[in-house]
């Protein structure tokens, strides 16, 4: 289905997304957004690492400091556990229809898969040599293998947030991540690798902007995008 | 697998370029905005408390009459463990055993009060069990006291009623669910660490409650009845969720 390297490249490629998967990115991205925005608030409170490191206020969600302080003589915790708590419900069941429509409708199988440890390892050289180029409409090993890597950090967060919020009635699922203190410090990690995933994916949209465009509009075409260091 | 071949228009490209900077616009604006106040907005208000109050009927729901919340041995008991309430502790109320009692109201039969004797003459039993603070620390502890289920039947309570809500000496007051109140691991809690109960951790009671945040479990308590009229508490009126529930 791909073409193998040192074949000519088509002149034109599309990238498709159907209506229902632009739904559930966007939708997604407002969440995760909503998500780490609140629990970067709430990490603020007792931070769950034994480092002296917390999130600048003014990149955290939950209102006010000085209004916080005044009503509830806090740091606005209870607005980010607000949203932290409402958000959640948003984030499960739209990452729950994507994991049942990607694997029903064979966009998993088709897109994320198969991914070869020698393409891998060919892709991820090249990407280290910014020599990796975007062809739209089909994605390269490491970027399939980013994909399963960030759902997975999703899914680990959100059952490590389970077991924090739940240690009682999913007392099963915090003794599975450690008790309940070991599950906060897995919550953390979770997000951080959430976090550099955003990192690489925001800043390679930059890179190769109608990724953005089919995101938005469904469908973008062009052609291959060269290497970022070749086209300076 | 043969991909559909589109041709591109030349409008695309110009639409490509402005709908990038539009959407780089809005997540600057996004950014902006979490930083911000979005929080304090009216609207933004209401739909955090309706999520809220939908959390509140999940967690309900998650609750398990039988569901034993974990214990733990002697040897992972804190010995200096927390002080924790919204003023000083050179301040908490101080309750003399002679003058205190504990007041009966609502949907309960016997409402005759209650003296700090007549409570410790209650059958008794202890836990050791995590105590887990909204704010995220948790501290293993140990607890003895009276069951608060069993008090409730004593007393003749409706526990077909909704709601068991507590006042306290400090000011406080909170309001737990009957299904939690009824819970085994719910006690009035006497004693702390085998003592009885100083007056930093709420003489001559606190309502320990192992299947909820640290909050939910009031100190000094003074009066206590049962309603099926929503009273909600201290930290609920500041934003908190009402079930609380761990």
């Amino acid at each position: 289905m791909s073409a193998a390297a040192g074949e000519p490249m088509p002149a034109r490629r599309v990238q498709l997304h159907p209506l229902s998967r632009r739904i559930m990115h966007w939708v997604n991205a407002l969440a995760i957004l909503v998500m780490i925005g609140s629990g970067w608030r709430i990490y603020d409170q007792y931070p769950a690492l034994p480092i002296d490191f917390g999130f600048p206020y003014y990149l955290t969600l939950g209102g006010d400091l000085s209004a916080s302080e005044a009503l509830t003589n806090e740091d606005g915790l209870s607005n980010a556990l607000a949203w932290h708590f409402g958000a959640m419900w948003v984030l499960v069941l739209n990452i729950l229809a994507y994991l049942i429509i990607g694997f029903a409708s064979g966009h998993f199988r088709r897109d994320f898969l198969p991914i070869t440890p020698r393409a891998f390892l060919r892709d991820f050289v090249a990407a280290l040599r910014f020599r990796l180029e975007h062809r739209l409409g089909e994605y390269n090993a490491v970027q399939k293998l980013l994909y399963w890597g960030v759902l997975g950090a999703i899914l680990l967060t959100i059952l490590s947030g389970l077991s924090i919020w739940k240690p009682v009635q999913l007392q099963e699922l915090t003794w599975l991540f450690g008790g309940y203190e070991f599950a906060r410090v897995v919550h953390f990690f979770g997000m951080a690798a959430i976090v550099s995933f955003l990192v690489v994916h925001v800043a390679l949209t930059i890179l190769v902007p109608s990724t953005l465009v089919a995101m938005i509009l469904g469908r973008a075409s062009g052609t291959p995008h060269a290497p970022a260091r070749d086209r300076r | 697998m043969t991909r559909p071949i589109l041709r591109p228009t030349p409008l695309a490209t110009s639409i490509e370029r402005r709908l990038f900077l539009r959407q780089s616009l809005s997540v600057g604006a996004l950014a902006l905005l979490t930083g911000c106040d979005i929080s304090d907005n009216d609207q933004v208000q209401r739909i955090l408390r309706f999520m809220s109050r939908w959390n509140d009927r999940a967690q309900a729901f998650l609750f398990q009459r039988d569901a034993l919340a974990p214990t733990y041995a002697e040897s992972e008991v804190v010995r200096d463990f927390r002080y924790n309430a919204y003023f000083p502790v050179a301040d908490v109320p101080k309750l003399s055993a002679a003058d205190y009692r504990l007041e009966l109201s609502g949907l309960i039969e016997d409402k005759r009060p209650w003296s700090v004797e007549q409570l410790h003459a209650l059958p008794q039993e202890s836990q050791i069990t995590r105590h887990i603070c909204i704010e995220g620390w948790s501290m293993i502890g140990k607890w003895s006291g009276a069951r608060l289920g069993d008090f409730l039947k004593r007393v003749g309570a409706d526990l077909s009623a909704r709601y068991v809500g507590f006042q306290c000496a400090d000011g406080y007051y909170g309001s737990i669910d009957m299904a939690t109140a009824m819970h085994p691991q719910t006690i009035m809690a006497f004693t702390f660490a085998d003592q009885t109960l100083p007056a930093k951790f709420g003489y001559p009671f606190k309502v320990r409650i192992p299947t909820k945040l640290g909050f939910k479990n009031p100190k000094w308590v003074t009066t206590m009845f049962v309603t099926n009229r929503f009273p909600g508490g201290f930290w609920e009126e500041r934003g908190y969720n009402w079930f609380s529930g761990s």
